[in-house]
């Protein structure tokens, strides 16, 4: 693999050299490291004799970032502006209440605690399977697979990603759950001590649980984390992995020394883009999860209930009146935020590791 | 990862024609059993239509009767040739308010246009509109419970176990039932499946339990499930799915569904228990009443239906109606209603009952075709 990167790295600079031959030759060199940073000197002449070229590019690339942060500042401001109605109308506290009853615009009262919950704890189970397998692939493709096959293993994850969550959530109900049911049902029996295992509030049923719809979840957002691990572990620093071996150190010792902490941050960030598309998963999970009636969710693994965007998706097709539409809307809301708050997380974490 | 672009287009490509050749199914076998269909005492012939006018006539609403206005479409492009209607299952609130807001030729509805509502379309149509039942469904109690494979229940009893009184296989008041002394029924919990997401079945199911069993259901109806017992499943496939998973599992779900492990319950509305049939359903509507007697809103009164006992007759259905003005502004709009109706209570019936609908019997399409005709 030492030969796969060294490879790697010639071969990106000659291409940004001819793309860019009728320019000086210092000019794509120095502007590639220089441009996050402090522009040089010699850059600070260029933008007086700018070129229209130039400039319409820059105005192109401007207005897409201005365009993509308007929209989503209208589409906060859009669920923001449906959700008060029905906030107004909620006979309960919103963030605080479990039940959710909006059927009369008149008398509603629903709150999202469970929702949140729910949410939460599918996403995190997810998460804590997915994270260690996609960073096995991960290390896998860049650090121990021949080339050849890396290739195609690479492309076989991708392609997971191509799967629709409708068959995810198809193949989790119909195929899967009943096929670990034993196991699940073993694990509920055995730690029922625990309180994360106790037996759920759609017992006895162990299908349509918060635990057989994390794992389908978790092979939904593997390809996520996967790929983008790969990518961040692929540009290890050569001169790093050949001191490393130089120094007499094991396949692991290089891979502990080296490619894990020059990855961190990128493996965090491609796990809480994960987590991101975890806690936004809406088909898969509306058709896995079983959902209690008038009992709320109790911190075990083995309960059942709606996420947020389950919850949306198993409604939208009845939303009759603006202000029942509203208390969805409003949900959408709070998933925003907390969508918004992983990432702005996951920016932060990659923002201090990178430096 | 240059090697991966036109691999993943390729993906692409494969994904999308399975796609296709799932969707490309369905026609067909909706063609290929409308020909062994011939049990219902029901709605046959083929009526002359006088084709013509708009195309494709735009219509929503109820999801409930999507697959079977699918089947309307076919048959009334079969005869109109290259007449279209496109119809949008968006809900059955939205069907009303889209057809009131002069935004489409005919809604659907899962329940009858009143009140407001029906002031509402009557504005749009500067005259009348009009309900008009186009589509009947059976709802069955199915279960899944080994070594019981035929089971009466009451609708006292069916109301006690959705909404939690009734919590046992052999409790008392289900071994009472006639018909089930010789049931073996079993110490075993009762699971009740619900439908999570809110559905006209739901609806009609529970203002059914309030119709024939007053007493023992006081949780009202709506379309979210009110008996807060048991877990609910996203449509009627979950729910049908589920109930499969479980031995002891009961549920309410559209007939069509209850098979492959699923038996649906017999119900005795004191006349002896009543197996669900297309001829039992159609005994129902013959018996119906209308809300409106002698006009031509067809609006017909469920809970009349609902809380009889007429023997042999099935009573838990739900009929889903199109609202249509009796008098359309553009006369090209109102030809080609009048088209498609009167072929969808025709030759759109009988193809029906493979989809699980039952075919509007005799004596209700007489007035179907009567207030179809009357369209002006």
């Amino acid at each position: 693999m030492s030969e796969s990167s060294s490879t790697r790295t010639p071969t990106g600079d000659p291409g940004g050299r001819s793309s860019s031959a009728t320019t000086p030759p210092e000019g794509p060199i120095s502007e590639q490291p220089a441009s996050p940073a402090a522009p040089e000197p010699s850059a600070s002449e260029k933008p007086k004799k700018a070129r229209p070229g130039d400039r319409i590019f820059q105005n192109l690339t401007t207005g897409a970032g201005i365009f993509v942060v308007a929209l989503i500042g209208l589409i906060g401001l859009f669920l923001l502006i449906q959700a008060i109605p029905a906030l107004r109308a909620d006979n309960v506290n919103f963030l605080t209440n479990h039940g959710w009853s909006t059927n009369d615009p008149a008398n509603m009262s629903f709150g999202i605690l469970d929702l949140l919950e729910v949410t939460v704890a599918t996403s995190l189970v997810a998460l804590v399977i997915a994270m260690p397998v996609s960073l096995g692939i991960a290390l896998f493709l860049t650090q121990y697979a021949p080339k050849k096959l890396a290739r195609s293993f690479a492309y076989v994850i991708d392609l997971l990603a191509a799967v629709p969550s409708i068959i995810f959530g198809l193949w989790g109900i119909l195929v899967f759950a009943p096929a670990i049911e034993p196991f699940s049902q073993w694990i509920n029996d055995t730690f029922s001590w625990f309180p994360l295992l106790a037996p759920g509030n759609v017992a006895p049923s162990v299908r349509g649980t918060i635990f057989t719809a994390g794992i389908v979840l978790a092979v939904m957002i593997l390809p996520i984390i996967t790929s983008l691990s790969r990518e961040v572990f692929e540009r290890t620093p050569t001169p790093h992995l050949e001191g490393a071996l130089a120094l007499g150190a094991t396949r692991w010792e290089v891979i502990r020394t080296t490619v894990l902490p020059f990855g961190k941050a990128g493996y965090i960030g491609a796990s809480m883009l994960g987590l991101g598309r975890a806690l936004g998963e809406t088909i898969a999970l509306a058709v896995i999860l079983l959902i209690p009636q008038g009992r709320n969710f109790d911190w075990s693994l083995f309960d059942g209930g709606s996420t947020f965007a389950s919850k949306i998706a198993a409604n939208y097709s009845e939303f009759n009146n603006e202000i029942s539409a509203g208390a969805y809307i409003a949900a959408g809301l709070v998933l925003f935020v907390l969508t918004f708050l992983v990432n702005f997380a996951a920016r932060s974490v990659i923002g201090k590791k990178g430096d | 990862m240059k090697i991966m672009r036109p691999l993943s287009a390729v993906g692409i490509v494969a994904s999308a024609a399975l796609v296709l050749a799932a969707c490309g199914s369905d026609p067909a076998a909706s063609n290929s059993s409308s020909s062994n269909s011939a049990a219902a005492p029901a709605a046959t012939g083929t009526a002359d239509v006088a084709c013509g006018g708009k195309s494709p006539l735009s219509a929503e609403g109820s999801s409930a009767q999507k697959n079977a206005i699918d089947i309307f479409t076919q048959q009334y492009s079969k005869k109109c040739s290259g007449q279209q209607v496109n119809y949008n299952p968006s809900g059955s609130g939205a069907g009303v308010k889209q057809f009131n807001a002069n935004q489409i030729d005919f809604g659907g509805s899962d329940s009858p246009a009143t009140g407001a509502d029906l002031d509402g379309a009557t504005k749009r149509c500067a005259s009348p509109a009009w309900n008009i039942p186009m589509v009947v469904g059976p709802v069955a109690v199915a279960y899944k419970l080994s070594g019981v494979d035929k089971l009466t229940l009451t609708p006292s009893v069916i109301a006690k176990i959705f909404s939690g009184t009734v919590t046992k296989w052999n409790d008392p008041a289900i071994k009472a039932v006639k018909g089930n002394e010789s049931a073996n029924l079993p110490d075993k919990a009762i699971q009740v499946v619900s439908r999570a997401d809110e559905s006209g079945t739901t609806d009609n199911f529970q203002k059914y339990l309030g119709a024939a069993a007053k007493a023992d259901w006081t949780k009202g109806a709506g379309k979210k499930f009110n008996g807060g017992v048991g877990n609910g499943a996203q449509g009627s496939n979950g729910v049908a799915t589920a109930v499969k998973a479980a031995d002891g599992a009961i549920t309410y779900v559209e007939g069509a569904f209850a098979k492959d492990g699923l038996t649906p319950a017999l119900i005795d509305s004191g006349s002896g228990g009543v197996e669900l049939t297309s001829e039992n359903v159609a005994k129902s509507l013959d018996s119906a009443k209308f809300l409106k007697d002698g006009t031509n809103d067809l609006a017909l009164d469920l809970n009349g239906i609902y809380a009889s006992n007429t023997p042999g007759a099935y009573p838990l259905l739900l009929t889903t109606y199109e609202i249509v003005c009796s008098k359309y502004a553009n006369a090209d709009v109102s030809k080609a209603v009048k088209a498609f109706l009167t072929v969808a209570a025709t030759d759109g019936q009988q193809p029906l009952s493979a989809k699980g609908y039952v075919p509007i019997p005799q004596s209700l399409q007489t007035k179907v075709l009567a207030a179809v005709k009357a369209i002006s």
